[in-house]
């Protein structure tokens, strides 16, 4: 077939391909896009969120990248093998020999102090890590589903579901996180917070504030694509909506979702910190958590006493900052104006004029 | 030079747009204004049902602490043992009265705690948004003038840092710091005892200690009210300031760029009138919408301010409240606060409107 | 005031600009780009200097490279001397004051290049106030008014306080020239200044920059990948390909005589009124009518059949067939508009259009943006609601459709969308996407049937097997709008709807595919709908053409009889702003175009 028709245009079928591989990013910028072929010849590893994102940094932007999730990989450390780091029990007060006692400088036998309580500073912040991590998980996750599959239905089918769903979710979107946060928490456990309890209350309070994020961005995402050719096609072919939704807007719709659970997640410390400090933690007894020793740890401050506060503090700081890095790397290099390049390698010698970046 | 050297096209309407002037701007202050009334339907229906689920509000207060009788007596005195549409109806119809209901813990009336404390969660949170304004703006542009520059990396840094550190935390090391360690501002309150018992003796006061002080003229007063703000307004205000800045330099970077940007540089207009002026204006009304949605998160970091630092606000009320288990104090100032945030995203989305000729015109 | 015609120069003095051994090489993630090769030219005062080249030629970061606009990540050397200063290595202060007085540049979207939320005359002003730091607000308005004026914009001094988007988008072009303008840069670098508006609007663009360069002297350079517009406005052309200069010759020369065969293939390639596709139904009925008469009148129509003047099996009775077989789509007043929301007025895309498809027939619908021309093959397709009047699809009445009754419709319908970048899903291969079709209709057919019909599909429209188990973004732009044909295909539809399939390529590979869409018209009969701006592709290969202005259809027939003899004068002055690449006709056409201009009342 193909040798029907010879020589039309004299031009031959080479440079077709190999020129348009050379398109433009945006017409008019001058700025070739090879970046589209970026992906060609990866690995399904290179193409992993996270890892993708490594290779692409340059300089500053590597450097937050990698120093976030150094921060975070300590966390997970942390909470996964709290037990063994951690000298004392979460709610211990003393060994065989007698009680620690109250608001010890920090020793040898305590290397942070201990609190107001008696409970060993070094030993519960590290246990809290587990609290943080476990919070994070139950919260971020079970809003990610809700989210957006309420996302995806919402912003395909529109209608009177789509428009109440909005309402709705741009409502709970502009109360404040902490206040419906406390709200649900009352709700779930009366204000009162028991063993494992008290964590799946923090947790559930957390991801009700976080369903309507998620639910957000996918059905903006699902009702850009839902208008692109490719969508398109598929309906003119007459596919079935769950086909529709399933197979071709799901994957392209939650491209940007690592980068809101990164940022989500530190949200959700900050969160379960600060009902913590109101007095919606989980009681000492039944697990670490750092805002609660620092309600507790709040008298202390006026008093001199800095080792009751400061870790814990530190503690939500490094963790919220490693999640934070994560994420905004992860931004800066999923969008094209905010990505720092390498510079091109070839012929440093005439650079004398100094323009900016004026990248598409 | 010849005036006119080639006739306009004829195809073309001599103005793109053919709507009358200013009715854009009119309609859409009254659709957003429609707007806010479902927003804070639903945020009083959801808060009032989520407070009932686990009970009414006498039980969760005095429950372990009276008979089975003399409970069912105070409950049944409120009415809270009829149906529950009936006591959210009989409550919508209040809230439109202005009525937020009685306290369980000291019986004072909802709507009197309000006016009372909320004068000074706004003071507080108005001296924040100065400290945000002051560092976030001008460091923002800085931060995408310099883009990818040292400075812009130590800013960035800075207002990681800024969102990163909880408020109370902020506020527990600058008490740490300015109180203890180097004693040279008031870690409590809104004034010293003195001051306050000034201030109780004000007629009809509005309760903005600045105004009220500056009314009084008594500038010692003043002095002291404002020391006093100084730890609570950088602590709130540094968390502000950091969203801010990240918030202008990723928008101003974005419109840097935009083609117009290139086209003013191919004339020679210098980089730093392109960040400051061309790039700034069209940045700023992304960023004034967003900025608009940070009031809640400032109203919640009030009131973790309020609690770390004895500032008898909302925010200090309610976490008393909560300590009392009195569910309907919490109530009624968290629907109070969800209004407030209703509001001001209604005022920044007109503002913004405002500066986008797009929408005026 | 003297009217330049060769752009030798009154003056008499050196080039403006002198571009020597200019090189560029940008990073990109896949490594190295090396954008532009050891470029060297001039430019002459009061010369308009063309540079050409498809996507990738590196033309428009040449443009660039004039004002020192490119990223810091570009790498460059060589010499860019303007006005004797080196582009490359002044000081930056130097650099920004040279910006504006000795070169200004027009940009290719207007409405991109113009500042939303500042008034126009401010953003003009705005330059003057960068190069006269002590100028008065009153003189700056003056200064600003007399520009916009020069560029006639009409009551300027009122206009001075409008906003970018109270304009239409020919107006905002004027007002970028103009702030080129009132700069007074001797050179003005204009990179395809016409190419996001309507042809009609390109013609008056074009008449305003060879007028200001006749009264004002101000060189031009022009970036461009339409011969046509070169043909209108240059004095001389360079042509750039994948970042080498091909050749510099002056504007007769290189339509008369390129020296280069890339030239010469970018030239064949480039779409003319009245040629034909080679293998169309079309060229064989125009191909039998020369053979009856003179065959010398033919060759002049249209070159392009000349190579393929042997004839070959296609039905020679086209026309004959065409209106004798059923139709496939008739419209009948049809109406689609799009409701307004509260308090808006509703949009009238479409009022009263009739016209039919008949079995078999490519139908061309042509007109300029706001036309309602994607509107219609929308509805067709049932993407868009049709409102009133009546449209019948193989039978089927699109007025008030249900989705359900009319799926079963869908399968003889194939769609070829515009931008083939984003006509497939990116997480599917292209042999998954061709597939689809299969996958939504043809349940009962085995994995290996479907693998095997997509192997058949890819070799109909050229591409070979290997190509199933490539991503899209794998693909080049050609390449992807043939896999779209396949797609379109799979399912042997009586019906192809085809949207500006080839309007996001180049010409050269704009040709090939329109090759390949006769050939499988020819080989599976199907009816199109052929959606175009671009006259000369639809008079290619439609058997008929409609001609679209605001929702309206003015005119219909077959191309001889709507491009050879238009009775509207909206067709009439379509026809005559289409610039033709060839300096002596386009000169004719031009003057033929601004004498319709003024008597259409402008």
């Amino acid at each position: 077939m193909s040798a029907s028709h010879p020589e039309k245009t004299g031009i031959t079928e080479a440079p077709e391909s190999a020129q348009e591989t050379f398109a433009e990013a945006a017409p008019g910028t001058g700025v070739p896009a090879v970046v589209l072929d970026e992906k060609a010849k990866k690995s399904w590893f290179n193409r992993l969120p996270i890892v993708s994102h490594l290779r692409q940094s340059v300089g500053l932007q590597r450097g937050m990248l990698i120093t976030g999730l150094v921060l975070c990989g300590l966390v997970l450390i942390c909470a996964v093998f709290a037990p063994l780091i951690a000298p004392y029990g979460y709610n211990q007060l003393g060994t065989s020999e007698g009680n620690f006692g109250a608001t010890l400088p920090p020793s040898a036998e305590h290397i942070w102090g201990t609190t107001v309580g008696g409970y060993d500073v070094f030993s519960r912040v590290i246990w809290g890590a587990q609290t943080a991590v476990a919070v994070i998980v139950v919260a971020v996750v079970a809003s990610l589903f809700l989210g957006v599959a309420l996302g995806l239905i919402s912003g395909y089918l529109g209608g009177w579901l789509d428009r109440i769903l909005v309402v709705i979710a741009d409502a709970v979107y502009a109360f404040p996180t902490l206040l419906l946060a406390l709200v649900m928490a009352i709700a779930i456990s009366g204000g009162q917070s028991s063993a494992w309890g008290g964590i799946a209350a923090a947790a559930l309070s957390i991801t009700v504030v976080f369903i309507p994020q998620y639910f957000r961005v996918v059905r903006a995402e699902t009702l850009r694509l839902k208008a692109e050719p490719f969508v398109e096609s598929a309906i003119v072919l007459g596919a079935s909506k769950t086909r529709i939704i399933g197979k071709h807007i799901f994957r392209n719709a939650t491209r940007t979702l690592p980068l809101i659970f990164t940022l989500n997640s530190s949200e959700a410390i900050l969160t379960l910190a600060g009902l913590g400090f109101l007095g919606f933690g989980i009681e000492p007894t039944s697990a670490a958590e750092w805002g609660y020793d620092l309600n507790k740890a709040l008298p202390d401050v006026t008093s001199g006493v800095w080792w009751t506060s400061v870790y814990p503090g530190l503690a939500i700081v490094l963790t919220v900052l490693g999640f934070t890095l994560v994420g905004e790397s992860m931004n800066d290099l999923n969008d094209p104006r905010l990505r720092v390049r390498r510079k091109a390698k070839t012929k440093a010698g005439a650079a004398g004029a100094r323009d900016r970046k004026a990248e598409a | 030079m010849s005036a006119a050297i080639s006739q306009p096209e004829a195809a073309e309407p001599t103005a793109a747009v053919k709507k009358a002037p200013g009715s854009g701007l009119g309609r859409y202050v009254l659709i957003r204004f429609l707007l806010i009334i479902p927003t804070i339907f639903i945020l009083t229906t959801l808060v009032f049902f989520l407070m009932r689920i686990t009970g009414d509000p006498i039980t969760a207060a005095l429950g372990g602490r009276l008979t089975r009788e003399q409970l069912a007596e105070r409950v049944a005195a409120a009415g809270y043992d009829r149906p529950i549409l009936v006591q959210y109806f009989e409550y919508m119809g209040n809230l439109l009265r202005g009525d937020f209901g009685t306290t369980v813990s000291d019986g004072q009336p909802v709507t009197e705690v309000l006016l009372t404390y909320g004068a000074a969660t706004v003071e507080l949170v108005f001296y924040a948004l100065i400290v945000a304004f002051i560092i976030g703006i001008p460091f923002g542009m800085i931060a995408a003038y310099k883009r990818d520059k040292t400075p812009d990396a130590v800013l960035r840094i800075l207002a990681i840092l800024g969102y990163a550190t909880p408020v109370f935390f902020a506020g527990m090391i600058l008490k740490l710091v300015f109180g203890v360690f180097w004693p040279i501002l008031p870690v409590a309150g809104r004034g010293t005892t003195e001051t306050e018992y000034i201030m109780s003796g004000v007629v009809d006061p509005t309760r903005f200690y600045i105004i009220d002080a500056i009314r009084i003229g008594n500038f010692e007063v003043l002095g002291d009210v404002l020391a006093h703000a100084v730890l609570p307004a950088v602590a709130l205000g540094i968390l502000t300031a950091g969203v801010f800045l990240r918030l202008v330099r990723t928008n101003l970077i974005g419109t840097l760029g935009q083609q117009y940007i290139d086209s003013g540089r191919s004339r020679g207009i210098s980089e730093f009138r392109l960040v400051t002026k061309h790039a700034y204006r069209p940045a700023l009304i992304p960023i004034i919408t967003v900025m608009g949605m940070q009031i809640a998160l400032m109203l919640a970091g009030a009131v973790l301010t309020e609690t770390t630092f004895e500032w008898k606000g909302l925010g200090f009320k309610l976490a008393e409240y909560l300590t009392a288990r009195d569910f309907v104090a919490v109530q009624g100032i968290v629907v109070f606060l969800a209004v407030i945030v209703a509001f001001t995203n209604f005022l920044v989305d007109v503002i913004a409107a405002f500066i986008d000729p797009r929408v005026r015109y | 005031m003297s009217a330049h015609q060769t752009g030798s120069g009154t003056t008499g003095s050196g080039p403006i600009l002198d571009v020597d051994h200019l090189d560029v090489t940008f990073s990109t993630d896949a490594g190295d780009v090396h954008a532009v090769k050891d470029l060297s030219l001039e430019v002459r005062p009061g010369e308009v200097l063309a540079i050409v080249g498809e996507s990738g030629s590196g033309k428009t970061v040449t443009a660039r490279s004039i004002l020192g606009l490119l990223p810091e990540t570009a790498q460059r050397s060589g010499a860019v001397v303007l006005s004797g200063s080196n582009v490359l290595s002044v000081a930056p202060e130097q650099l920004r004051q040279m910006r504006g007085s000795d070169v200004a540049m027009v940009f290719q979207e207007p409405s991109t290049a113009l500042n939303p939320v500042f008034t126009v005359g401010w953003q003009i002003a705005e330059g003057l106030r960068a190069h006269h730091r002590r100028a008065s607000r009153s003189e700056l308005r003056t200064k600003a008014i007399a520009a916009m004026e020069q560029v006639g914009i009409p009551d300027a001094a009122h206009r001075f306080d409008y906003y970018p988007h109270q304009f239409s988008g020919g107006q905002k072009q004027r007002i970028v020239i103009a702030m080129a303008l009132a700069l007074g840069a001797k050179l003005i670098v204009a990179d395809e200044p016409t190419t996001a508006l309507d042809v009609t609007v390109q013609a008056e663009i074009l008449d305003l920059l060879r007028d200001l360069r006749d009264t004002t002297g101000t060189a031009i350079v022009l970036i461009t990948h339409n011969m046509g517009v070169v043909a209108d406005l240059a004095d001389r052309v360079a042509v750039m390909y994948r970042g080498d200069l091909i050749e510099v010759s002056p504007v007769d020369t290189l339509f008369s005589d390129p020296k280069e065969q890339y030239t010469r293939d970018l030239l064949a390639a480039v779409p003319k009124l009245g040629s034909t596709v080679a293998g169309s139904r079309k060229a064989a009925v125009v191909d039998e009518r020369n053979r009856a008469t003179a065959p010398a009148a033919g060759e002049e129509r249209d070159p392009a059949t000349a190579s393929a003047s042997t004839p070959t099996s296609v039905e020679r009775d086209g026309d004959a067939t065409a209106s004798a077989r059923e139709p496939v789509v008739v419209a009948k007043d049809l109406d689609i508009v799009y409701p307004g929301g509260i308090g808006r007025p509703d949009f009238h895309a479409v009022s009263a259009v009739s016209f039919d498809i008949r079995a078999g027939e490519v139908y061309g619908l042509v007109g300029e943006s706001g036309s309602g021309k994607t509107t219609i093959g929308r509805a067709i397709a049932g993407l868009t609601r049709a409102s009133g009047g009546s449209l019948s699809v193989l039978g089927h009445e699109m007025v008030g459709f249900k989705e359900g009754g009319f799926r079963p419709i869908r399968r003889r319908i194939g769609f070829v969308f515009q931008d083939p970048a984003a006509s497939f899903n990116p997480h599917l291969t292209i042999g998954e996407c061709i597939a689809e079709p299969f996958a939504i209709h043809r349940r009962e057919m085995t994995a290996r049937d479907r693998q095997s019909r997509v192997l058949e599909l890819l070799d109909s429209v050229q591409l070979p097997a290997e190509y199933a188990g490539r991503y899209p973004h794998e693909l080049s732009g050609g390449q992807r709008q043939r896999a779209s044909l396949a797609r379109g295909l799979a399912l042997d539809p009586e019906l192809l709807i085809a949207d500006e399939p080839t309007s996001a390529l180049d010409v050269s590979v704009q040709a090939k595919v329109l090759e390949l869409f006769v050939e499988l018209q020819n080989r599976f009969d199907f009816a199109a709908l052929f959606i175009s701006h671009d006259l000369a592709v639809v008079d290619m290969l439609s058997d008929r053409i409609g001609v679209l202005y605001h929702g309206r259809l003015l005119e219909e027939g077959t191309g001889e009889q709507v491009l050879g003899a238009p009775s509207n004068d909206y067709t009439k002055r379509l026809i005559a702003s289409l610039p033709v690449p060839d300096p002596a006709e386009q000169k004719e056409r031009r003057e033929l175009a601004r004498q319709l201009r003024v008597a259409s009342g402008a």
